[in-house]
């Protein structure tokens, strides 16, 4: 195992019945890199990071989060990652300092720390004035920008943001990628998902996955270069054009 | 008579505006889109000129009829994907595509020419429920049911949110090929660079109407010097712009930062000088570009807060 690796993965395989959702995939992750992981609807991303937090045994191959096996060390994995998604992050009936506290509680900080935490956050994203208000009620981009803060709070290793951004406007999108910078100059390994193609030129590498294999890897750069393509889009839309998963 | 004519539009949800005094009006055979972000009332314009739902103020006709009094009319004349998938998932492909035909009193085979294109490309998996399709299939789906009774303006909100960059190009060109057909359509949508496949677009912002335009004409209405700037380390160099004197905005764009000066000219020998001597920034490169419309959309969205 080395220790200067975030995530590691061989061959990394699931299964549903016949369909090999996610396919041999191997790649590694260093730790406070920036890495993003893009690829068509139904290419396998999702089936990969539910395997890579724990949520989903593979089929074969191997993989360790933050150190620990993805096979018998799920709930030290869950310890170690912060986790967000467009679709799930905080709960809408709660106010904005109730979903503090409630996470802080799951991630088992104690009550000072959650109550000296919550300030910071709550004055670094300037929310002080609704930290009563139901989080349903604020601004989509608001609540993205909490809900990864939130992820953050128990200071992770390795934070898991799936597609982070989506609908949000584009003053915020840029705010939150500003987040995403801080996070991993303070040495958070994260590991993003994305629709937008421009954000996968702020990663310090980027996989792109087919049909549920790795089918290129590098830093932005790179792949442009590999590719000859002007940017990341036109290498992906290459990549995704030849997928036999068609939509 | 424009297909869409909307004066002063205003609606509320309690005290939340959703909508500001929308004013706008769609061409016959217009492409247009309502470009903006999640909240900015996008769903709510499309809801009540579908008439699903009232405005509390001001005009809208669709088809020249007027939403609130012709409302089962319209009903009839268009054709409407909401952004929610809302077919009967367990139904198959084809019992969705028969049901939604019989609602409107015809069939697949009478229409069969206009949704061909589309249709087509499910015709493999007529028998399959809709709720195992995936996302473009269901999209696609949804597309050929709202098209059923050939409609005069089809109405479709943020069909592509969620949806990776290729399945969106290929959604766009089916919209070409409908437009080609003769009908107006209008569609919704989160994603900037889609603006550039519609005639003419609204930003849309917080319930109001920023502008309306051409794409090519919003991007230039973008009135200052624009400078992309390169360096090794994207967030060393938006740190280090934004405690420039002269900085005015600083946003990252891809591989790129966009800056725009304080000055009416940016002086690009002495920035350069700033990044590299100052601030020992290296592979420091910086051009003058022309605006594009994401660029346009946050000078207006900060015009608007300012």
């Amino acid at each position: 195992m080395n220790e200067e690796l975030a995530i590691q993965a061989n061959d990394l395989t699931r299964k549903f019945g016949d369909f090999a959702a996610v396919d041999q995939i191997s790649f590694e992750v260093s730790q406070g890199e920036i890495f993003g992981f893009l690829g068509a609807n139904g290419a396998g991303k999702t089936t990969a990071i539910r395997m890579l937090i724990g949520l989903l045994a593979p089929t074969s191959g191997k993989a360790s989060v933050a150190g620990f096996d993805v096979y018998t060390q799920a709930e030290a994995i869950k310890r170690k990652i912060g986790y967000m998604s467009q679709k799930f992050s905080l709960y809408t009936d709660l106010t904005v300092w109730e979903n503090i506290r409630l996470y802080g509680g799951i991630y088992g900080l104690s009550e000072d720390n959650i109550k000296a935490k919550a300030e910071e956050l709550l004055s670094s994203l300037q929310l002080e004035s609704v930290r009563d208000k139901r989080i349903g009620s604020l601004p989509l981009g608001w609540k993205q920008k909490l809900a990864f803060s939130v992820a953050m709070l128990h200071e992770p290793d390795i934070v898991f943001l799936d597609e982070p951004t989506g609908g949000v406007d584009p003053i915020t999108r840029r705010q939150f990628w500003e987040q995403i910078y801080q996070a991993a100059e303070e040495g958070t390994t994260v590991f993003v998902t994305t629709h937008y193609m421009d954000e996968a030129e702020y990663c310090d590498r980027v996989s792109i996955m087919v049909d549920g294999k790795i089918e290129a890897l590098d830093t932005p750069a790179g792949l442009r270069q590999a590719y000859q393509a002007d940017d990341i889009e036109d290498v992906f839309i290459e990549l995704a054009r030849g997928a036999d998963r068609a939509e | 008579m424009n297909p869409i004519s909307v004066q002063n539009l205003n609606k509320s949800y309690g005290g939340v505006e959703a909508l500001a005094d929308i004013s706008v009006e769609v061409e016959p055979n217009e492409l247009f889109g309502f470009i903006g972000p999640d909240g900015a009332g996008k769903t709510s314009l499309f809801r009540i000129l579908t008439t699903l739902l009232k405005p509390d103020s001001g005009e809208a006709s669709v088809l020249g009829l007027d939403v609130v009094d012709d409302y089962r009319t319209i009903r009839t004349k268009l054709g409407y994907m909401p952004g929610q998938f809302a077919l009967y998932e367990d139904l198959s492909v084809r019992e969705n595509m028969d049901f939604f035909a019989s609602v409107f009193g015809t069939t697949l085979e009478a229409n069969y020419d206009l949704v061909a294109p589309i249709y087509s490309q499910l015709e493999r998996f007529e028998d399959r429920l809709a709720g195992a399709l995936s996302g473009g299939m269901k999209q696609k789906l949804a597309l050929s049911c709202a098209l059923i009774h050939k409609p005069e303006l089809l109405v479709l909100d943020e069909p592509t949110t969620g949806v990776d960059a290729v399945s969106r190009q290929e959604f766009w060109q089916m919209l070409q090929q409908l437009k080609s057909q003769g009908i107006t359509i209008i569609a919704s949508t989160p994603y900037m660079d889609e603006a550039e496949q519609c005639d003419r677009v609204a930003l849309i912002d917080n319930g109001h109407i920023l502008n309306i335009d051409t794409p090519e004409q919003v991007a230039r209405n973008f009135d200052q010097p624009l400078l992309a700037i390169k360096a090794s380390s994207i967030y060393e160099l938006i740190k280090k712009l934004r405690s420039y004197e002269w900085a005015d905005s600083v946003q990252p764009f891809g591989e790129y930062v966009h800056y725009t000066d304080k000055r009416e000219e940016p002086d690009i020998s002495k920035l350069e000088l700033y990044l590299t001597e100052q601030c020992g920034l290296s592979e420091v490169e910086i051009k003058s570009i022309e605006p594009d419309i994401e660029d346009s959309f946050m000078n207006l969205m900060q015009k608007e807060v300012t």
